[in-house]
């Protein structure tokens, strides 16, 4: 459905399911073995490196620790460790940000931008009708991912992360829908690529019972803003730690 | 917390409207015994949907190939549905578009699960004929929500028991689709696209057995 700019009050009450989607043929004819939706999406790694350096750790729970230990875990980021050990994480605390606590609290930081997000785009009142409902429960669902994660992490013996201050742009009702399924797809991709590093079997069932989850808003927000509803064809890409984390930059205020 | 949209958040109890009545009370049959058995079914059903080994009896690649056995099935189930039942009810508009797209991707399920449980040692099984309770497109796309939201659970109850992480990342690869696809079509016919909220249930086998059993002929 056409998603109008500003806050229009003739914003449609009802999606339009009889509109052709564009289920481009980007689906069909990709390579299997290409960059997936969220590489596509990533800027240079050279904002890595100076992501990483301007984090800095600050303390056991904090955000930028975490992203400093954790991402040394992760089996393509051999450079974040390096980076982690230059930047003196050693005040962080290992059972915050290693193992499957420290996987709950990547999860529960991506959960936190996306709640926050969320949060932000209701506030706008951009939307209205069914389009309106439907992110309302978005961010409902969003919320309660925080809310269980943080309980997973506590009930590990682990701390939680704290919310990290965050900033996205909201400037129409399109841009905003578009950035939606951007980061939708973001943590899909980021919950894919973590299910394999996981040890516990009830963690890992926890995570696979967000992970469709966020795949159903990805490809709700595709249908709403004429995007592929399945953008890396019929085998979703995972995302690596890194990858994710260098995505999620813009958005750390 | 339920959903603004939300209609009914019990998979296991999804109304089918068009389903016919026949196979909506075997169905119902089915799901009220957990021991009805196996052999109540056609063998090939009970072979393809087996417990895993449990202990020490299978190797951990024989009881991956069980598990991916299980899925073929219902990917088998899924791309028959897609592309030879679509085509006989006859789709158009977005119906029609989604079911070649999920038709193929489906296809290419069978086709990665199949080269999965060879390299595991096992023997794929071959595919099942299948009856689907669909008329029109109405009936057809209430059918695809089952399937798909059938899918989805079955392989986030499955998915915890893979012993390799490499077979557990293909499958992580596949349920992301068809929870994408059960968005879409849920979407389409004016359900919730999120019909579990923010936790998708996982499902048991013989859960799965009751609503994709009566679609399995021998």
């Amino acid at each position: 459905m056409p998603v109008e700019s500003g806050r229009d009050s003739r914003v449609p009450t009802q999606i339009d399911t009889s509109m052709s989607v564009d289920v481009s043929a980007q689906d069909e004819t990709q390579h299997p073995q290409s960059s997936g939706i969220v590489e596509r999406l990533v800027r240079d790694d050279s904002d890595r490196k100076r992501f990483l350096k301007v984090v800095g750790a600050s303390g056991a729970a904090s955000f930028g620790a975490f992203v400093l230990a954790a991402c040394g875990s992760s089996s393509k980021s051999s450079t974040a460790s390096t980076a982690a050990t230059s930047a003196g994480a050693s005040n962080t605390s290992s059972t915050s940000t290693t193992g499957d606590i420290g996987i709950l609290n990547y999860a529960l930081t991506l959960e936190y931008l996306e709640s926050e997000f969320y949060r932000k785009v209701l506030a706008a009142n951009l939307f209205s009708g069914k389009v309106g409902a439907l992110l309302k429960s978005f961010a409902q669902q969003e919320q309660s991912h925080v809310v269980a994660l943080k309980a997973a992490v506590a009930k590990l013996g682990g701390t939680p992360v704290v919310k990290p201050a965050s900033k996205f742009p909201i400037e129409s009702a399109k841009q905003v829908a578009n950035l939606a399924y951007t980061v939708e797809n973001l943590g899909a991709a980021a919950y894919l690529g973590q299910a394999a590093h996981i040890q516990s079997p009830e963690v890992l069932a926890s995570a696979l019972a967000i992970h469709s989850v966020e795949a159903r808003h990805a490809a709700t927000l595709g249908t709403l803003v004429e995007k592929s509803i399945t953008p890396d064809g019929a085998f979703a890409k995972p995302a690596e730690m890194s990858t994710v984390l260098t995505a999620v930059k813009p958005f750390l205020a | 917390m339920s959903d603004a949209n939300s209609v009914n958040p019990e998979p296991a109890a999804i109304e089918v409207d068009g389903m016919s009545r026949a196979s909506f009370l075997l169905r119902g049959v089915l799901a009220t015994g957990a021991v009805y058995g196996a052999s109540a079914v056609a063998p090939f059903v009970s072979h393809a949907f087996a417990q895993a080994p449990t202990g020490a009896s299978g190797t951990s690649s024989s009881g991956d190939a069980e598990i991916l056995n299980f899925a073929l099935t219902l990917e088998y189930l899924e791309a028959a549905f897609y592309q030879k039942k679509a085509a006989e009810v006859g789709l158009s508009g977005q119906a029609k578009i989604y079911a070649k797209q999920f038709g193929e991707q489906e296809a290419a399920h069978v086709a990665a699960l199949t080269a999965a449980i060879k390299a595991l040692g096992g023997t794929p099984v071959k595919e099942p004929k299948f009856v689907f309770p669909a008329t029109d497109q109405a009936s057809f796309l209430a059918l695809a929500s089952v399937l798909e939201n059938t899918g989805v659970g079955a392989y986030n109850g499955a998915a915890p028991s893979l012993q390799s992480k490499q077979v557990l990342a293909e499958a992580g690869g596949i349920v992301q689709v068809e929870a994408r696809h059960a968005a879409a079509i849920d979407l389409l016919i004016g359900k919730s696209p999120t019909p579990n909220g923010g936790f998708d249930r996982p499902l048991s086998k013989s859960q799965v057995l009751a609503t994709a059993g009566p679609l399995i002929k021998e």
